[in-house]
């Protein structure tokens, strides 16, 4: 069976609400049953036939082609299935995601895969600030799965990150694994300002050094067990990460961030 | 039955139920995977006096063990599982968490999940961290040598423990002989362990005592010492060692396996080596609900 796939047939002005069109969501509905989900588009409400043209049938795969900067909420809570984006995507892209695939071959908007719980999110391109973080006001980011990021990623990665994994081949801007609860990301690239600020536990994994703060303890250089078995978990990404050869268990530990209870801990490769 | 001039005796062993569980000792080197393991499973052949039954069930490398560095794979054997999961703690944290350079894994995924490292990561005062890698999560114990690395649980399935059968030689060394030969090839079945030294028992015990206080006592039908004085011996006059190989699995089936390499290997020495008759622990069915019936092992 065909994957379901929308194709845009023109960009609209407003943003869009994708978060009806999901696999756990669009199971068992007909092509015309499909067609025919409104979706909100700035004050007003579209046919998905109206802003798409749509083939295939397999609602557990589904395709959108021409997406672009302005299509919100892309894998809302998506609950198994797989859905590939061609193009870029706008903001909240696979929030609260729950299990399943999300591969998208742009950029993402701003708080993608922010507060999922389970699965796999893939950015072929760049994402925005707040990647796996929390909603304002809210106290957990991301709880579970994996975001890879093949590109680079904005401000704020990880911001009250839970749970999970976040793996940046590139570069991560300011405050990346600021006020983390717990969880591992993991930067090949270059770091920003305010690196792991406020953060209480987990850990940052670090090719290159980063700018640490006055609040972050040296703790030394060491050989760390897990680390090797951090990597082999990855060896089924499509990834840099997946490379054996890029896999190393001696790193420079620092403690921090003091400033909250100290428990977390950034990992510089040696 | 006879094979290559060893009788088979018409009986059965008698086993019990247990439950069991297995972990993963890692280390730096075999080494001192493997002296994790021995200290891990010391003080621990008989279920009547330890608490638990354990040993060791193979050496693992590299590529089986979950952190790339040489193991050994170890399984505990206790009536119920409380008392399994006290002797794992216990032993866990005295034995493996001490031992330089050492990680612990499970190594059963399924079953009730009991504490491996769950219980131990207090051992870091706070320090302690956990990772959660591909589902399962880890325990990161800062230790004087580095960081003790323990998965937070493992599995505890149901099992078998008791399994058995009797060796009786013309002498001490031939008895010797023929059990080590057996252990030899037993050690290559997996699921099992023999948790006696070396695999072997000269003790063999019945059920019950003259004692009140004892609930197993000196196999009298066996001692060859006592043939004369005993009211029922099961001993020839040409026999005059008898040794036993016990052994726990996971299941009745592994066990039949065991039995059978073990048995043939004993076999294989034959009469020629002064090997008279395999016989087993039955006592009748007081012991436990599954039999090994000797000749149908061998069949």
């Amino acid at each position: 069976m065909s994957a379901l796939t929308f194709k845009l047939k023109s960009r609209p002005d407003q943003r869009v609400d994708m978060s009806p069109l999901v696999c756990h969501l669009l199971a068992g509905l007909e092509p015309i049953q499909i067609a025919a989900i409104e979706l909100q588009c700035g004050k007003q409400k579209l046919r998905v036939d109206a802003l798409f043209s749509i083939s295939g049938f397999d609602t557990q795969k589904i395709v959108i082609k021409n997406s672009f900067s302005k299509l919100d909420y892309i894998g809302k809570e998506l609950s198994g299935g797989e859905i590939h984006i061609e193009g870029d995507v706008g903001a909240y892209c696979g929030i609260g995601m729950q299990s399943g695939l999300i591969k998208i071959l742009g950029n993402t908007g701003i708080y993608a895969g922010c507060e999922m719980k389970k699965g796999q999110l893939e950015i072929l391109g760049d994402a925005g600030d707040f990647l796996g973080g929390a909603l304002p006001g809210n106290k957990n980011g991301m709880k579970g799965g994996i975001i890879l990021v093949k590109g680079n990623a904005g401000d704020r990665v990880g911001d009250h990150l839970r749970r999970g994994t976040i793996l940046i081949e590139g570069n991560a801007g300011d405050y990346c694994g600021s006020r983390m609860i717990a969880g591992t990301i993991a930067v090949m690239g270059n770091t920003g300002k305010h690196i792991g600020y406020a953060m209480r536990r987990g850990t940052l994994l670090l090719w290159n050094k980063p700018n640490l703060s006055a609040s972050f303890n040296d703790c030394g250089q060491h050989t760390l067990a897990f680390l090797p078995m951090l990597f082999k978990s990855f060896a089924n990404l499509n990834s840099s990460f997946a490379n054996n050869a890029i896999a190393f268990n001696r790193v420079h530990r620092f403690a921090g961030d003091m400033s909250e209870i100290g428990r977390g801990e950034i990992l510089v490769k040696i | 039955m006879i094979i290559n001039g060893v009788t088979i005796d018409a009986t059965f062993a008698e086993a019990f139920p247990m439950k069991g569980t297995r972990a993963i000792i890692t280390a730096q080197n075999e080494k001192w995977a493997m002296i994790a393991a021995q200290a891990m499973t010391g003080f621990a052949t008989s279920v009547i006096a330890c608490g638990c039954e354990a040993g060791i069930e193979r050496v693992l490398t590299p590529e089986e063990t979950p952190d790339g560095r040489p193991g050994v794979s170890i399984m505990i054997f206790a009536m119920g599982g409380k008392g399994l999961a006290k002797q794992l703690e216990t032993r866990s944290g005295q034995c493996v968490l001490t031992s330089p350079t050492s990680a612990l894994f499970a190594g059963i995924d399924g079953g009730i999940r009991i504490p491996l490292g769950k219980n131990l990561r207090y051992f870091g005062d706070g320090f302690q961290t956990s990772k959660v890698i591909s589902g399962k999560r880890y325990w990161r114990i800062p230790v004087m040598d580095g960081e003790f690395l323990a998965e937070a649980t493992t599995g505890q399935v149901d099992a078998v423990g008791g399994g058995n059968f009797l060796v009786l030689a013309q002498s001490q060394p031939q008895a010797l002989a023929a059990c080590e030969a057996a252990i030899e090839e037993m050690k290559k079945i997996p699921n099992v362990i023999m948790p006696f030294p070396g695999g072997v028992v000269r003790s063999g015990s019945k059920v019950g005592s003259k004692y009140k206080t004892l609930n197993a006592s000196t196999n009298d039908a066996f001692c060859p010492t006592l043939k004369g004085s005993t009211k029922k011996t099961d001993l020839s006059p040409n026999i005059e060692s008898v040794m036993e190989i016990v052994i726990d699995g996971l299941t009745k089936e592994d066990i039949d396996k065991a039995m059978r390499v073990g048995m043939q290997a004993v076999c294989d020495l034959g009469a020629a080596n002064g090997i008279e008759r395999i016989s087993a622990g039955n006592y009748g069915g007081k012991l436990g609900p599954f039999h090994f019936h000797l000749q149908e092992i061998m069949a």
